[in-house]
């Protein structure tokens, strides 16, 4: 992926497996969030192209990778603050389920409602479903955001630094989240909280100056002497 | 010198420092490290002014600076070189300069000792003193922004991850900067990824987790420590 | 065909309304592109300035002590708005910023009317006289509005250019930021410029005041022209609205010589659309990179 001159991703091979925890990680610069725009289609790769699925979805725009089922959540949150909780994951479930008659009142839809509220059982946040959004608590608005990403019903889930600005005990508690959702998904993590990385990840692929210099299982990663190196700068 | 006492700051709703504490003294030159997000720049551009902390205290020099705009801060003697430099791209290397010079209290003669002085810790920018700002390499940006906040004849000099992204040889130019900076009598609190360097120049170090302040220390002696490098700096958990 | 001397004539005609325009817009492009605030007050600020002008020209008796006066006294008034309305919205939503201009030009507006009345004021210009142009007698005076224009823009451009106070202004509208690091003073670097802007306005309204008549209403059609001006200049920059508007009133002068005035200022908003569907950023500002 190049901006003018300067390249951004050079001939980044990435294969994430169906079912699997990926984290990238890698110091600033390296390129972590141009390959994540890329994939999520904010970024048309100049070239090269990505997969899904055995589909082309190179230089798709964001809202045909949000029907391939690939969804994302944001560092900066992006929810609704002046409605609720449960309408937030509403009209996310709605994407996915044509509700477009203008004769019915939206409270009639009950099956998409029931589909949100099963959403917000998995994020935690059933007892707060009437709350609006803008009064949750930090923590709490990243775990709507991931609840959002959720009810569009992806295959693939790609959260970028899902953690940051979080407490230690925040931090907990969305690295447990992250651990029960991925028994039915794929999920791709980008991340710089090491103890999250290793904890959460199947596998962990290393980026530098745009390449990929390391990938494997935390165990080999942490025992990597280039990501040492590219860490710790010798 | 420079005292933050439990700083917590926030990005919005982003709690990013969560009770920051640390001192540099004059003439110190102290490191501030830790990986990536841990709120190393965010403790820079508080002490700046650049965002207001909602808790704890910045004092300088025994006065509390805490929520002081920008340029008010910088006229009480810190100088912040941020992490991208930026320098103002559509203005000479010259003019950057004249940013800091052109200041209350300065005479002629004595901004053009400051000037020569600047210019001798960074021949090419003398060289490219009527070039743009923009039109400059990236090794070039990053001499104009620390001879930049030179000229504001600091106390102490904010550095954020200065050799990010350069090559090895103007690494080392930075390293002699900062040597003439401590010589000077200049104090710098220094964030960096690059450890070795850190601990080469730095007198005692920080190290950051999620907000905090998880390591405090002389440089020497985390040298030696290989757990602590590892743990908080390296890639284990 | 249109005989030669009439497009001469016309072309002139151009050039020292463009001049004129190029004054009030070049305040309003410096105060938009520091400070994101698009003034809709520019316009009150011409016209006060014509007023102010009048009022010190009939004390007085020379036009030129009314120009310097109107400017200074416009200058201050600018600062003071600037502080007490502007100031204490920075950062915010620039809805609020431009309601509060319109705000402030609705109160100077009626002000005006209830302190100089309905009657249009007179200023007579410092060289009356025509010289010979073909078989037309053209004023000395237009020539001179265009001149005195030129010069005063010339001396903005040198201070930014040169000056330690234009390094600070072109630094905190490159990067505010920074340029409070570097202990540039922000918050009076945008009253300044608010303050040289209104100045500006000041001076186009005492010149043009001897061709039209001084009335509360004089603002409003420069306003708009200076805006159409300020967007196909591109916003913030100085040398494309100089440009624009020389551009701009030259052809609106040629159209007049087919259509009446009041017709012509399509021309300009045909060029406005033109300008915002292919090239949005502005007709005279290189391609960003």
């Amino acid at each position: 992926m190049r901006f003018g001159g300067l390249n951004a991703l050079n001939n980044v091979d990435v294969a994430i497996q169906s079912g699997e925890i990926r984290a990238i990680i890698g110091p600033n610069g390296a390129g972590k969030s141009t390959l994540f725009n890329c994939i999520t289609g904010v970024l048309r790769p100049t070239s090269g192209r990505i997969l899904f699925a055995g589909e082309d979805i190179t230089g798709l725009p964001p809202h045909r990778i949000s029907r391939k089922a690939i969804a994302r959540s944001y560092q900066i949150t992006n929810i609704l603050p002046g409605a609720t909780v449960r309408e937030n994951v509403r009209i996310a479930t709605q994407s996915r389920h044509h509700a477009w008659s203008l004769l019915r009142h939206h409270r009639s839809y009950t099956d998409i409602i029931d589909r949100a509220r099963d959403v917000l059982a998995a994020v935690g946040l059933a007892e707060k479903e009437d709350d609006l959004a803008a009064n949750l608590s930090h923590g709490e608005q990243r775990n709507l955001e991931i609840g959002i990403a959720l009810a569009t019903e992806p295959r693939l889930l790609c959260l970028d630094e899902p953690t940051a600005g979080m407490s230690v005990t925040e931090t907990h508690a969305i690295v447990a989240l992250i651990r029960r959702i991925a028994a039915d998904l794929t999920i791709l993590i980008v991340e710089h909280d090491m103890e999250v990385v290793m904890g959460l990840a199947r596998t962990i692929t290393v980026l530098h100056y745009g390449e990929v210099i390391a990938e494997g299982t935390p165990a080999q990663i942490q025992a990597d002497p280039r990501v040492q190196e590219v860490y710790l700068k010798t | 010198m420079l005292d933050l006492q439990d700083v917590h700051t926030y990005y919005g709703k982003s709690h990013v420092l969560h009770g920051v504490s640390l001192e540099v003294s004059a003439g110190e030159v102290v490191g501030l490290l830790g990986r990536n997000g841990v709120g190393k720049s965010t403790t820079l551009k508080t002490v700046m002014g650049l965002v207001r902390p909602a808790a704890g205290h910045v004092r300088f020099e025994g006065r509390d600076l805490t929520g002081l705009a920008p340029h008010h801060v910088a006229r009480r003697g810190i100088a912040w070189v941020p992490e991208d430099r930026r320098i103002f791209r559509l203005l000479t290397v010259m003019e950057n300069l004249r940013t800091g010079l052109d200041r209350q209290g300065m005479t002629e003669p004595r901004k053009q000792e400051l000037l020569e002085k600047v210019y001798a810790s960074f021949p090419v920018l003398r060289e490219r003193r009527h070039q743009a700002g923009g039109t400059l390499s990236g090794g070039e940006q990053q001499m104009l922004a620390i001879a930049r906040a030179m000229t504001l004849t600091p106390k102490i000099i904010l550095l954020d991850e200065p050799t990010e992204g350069l090559m090895p040889r103007m690494v080392a130019q930075i390293r002699e900067i900062i040597d003439v900076l401590r010589r000077d009598g200049v104090a710098i609190l220094l964030v960096e990824q690059n450890v070795p360097l850190t601990l080469e120049v730095c007198a005692r170090v920080y190290i950051m987790e999620k907000g905090q302040v998880r390591y405090r220390g002389s440089a020497r002696e985390l040298q030696a420590n290989e757990t602590i490098i590892q743990q908080y700096l390296g890639v284990s958990a | 065909m249109i005989p030669f001397d009439q497009l001469l004539v016309q072309a002139i005609n151009g050039i020292v309304t463009g001049m004129i325009l190029a004054l009030v817009a070049s305040g309003l492009t410096l105060i938009f592109g520091i400070m994101d605030v698009v003034n809709f007050a520019h316009g009150e600020l011409f016209m006060l300035g014509a007023y102010v002008g009048t009022t010190i020209f009939v004390t007085t008796g020379s036009f030129w002590v009314a120009l310097l006066g109107a400017c200074l006294t416009l200058a201050a008034l600018g600062a003071a708005l600037q502080i007490t309305t502007l100031r204490p919205l920075l950062g915010r939503d620039p809805l609020t910023t431009i309601l509060a201009t319109f705000g402030i030009s609705l109160v100077l507006q009626n002000y005006a009317l209830w302190q100089y009345g309905p009657v249009p004021r007179k200023i007579t210009e410092p060289i009356t006289g025509h010289f010979q142009l073909f078989h037309i007698e053209y004023p000395w005076y237009r020539l001179l509005i265009a001149l005195l224009s030129a010069l005063i823009i010339g001396g903005l451009w040198l201070f930014m250019k040169y000056g330690t106070y234009g390094i600070w202004i072109r630094a905190t509208t490159q990067d505010r930021l920074m340029a409070s690091a570097m202990g540039i003073p922000v918050p009076w670097v945008h009253t300044g410029v608010f303050a040289i802007g209104a100045a500006m306005a000041a001076a186009s309204g005492v010149l043009f005041g001897p061709l039209v008549g001084v009335n509360h209403a004089m603002g409003f059609d420069f306003t708009l022209r200076a805006f159409v001006v300020v967007v196909v200049g591109g916003m913030g920059n100085l040398g494309g609205s100089i440009l624009a508007s020389i551009f701009l009133s030259l052809l609106e002068a040629f159209a007049s010589l087919w259509v009446s005035p009041a017709q012509a200022v399509i021309v300009s908003f045909v060029v406005l659309i033109l300008t915002l569907l292919f090239r949005p950023t502005g007709l005279f500002v290189p391609t960003p990179k």
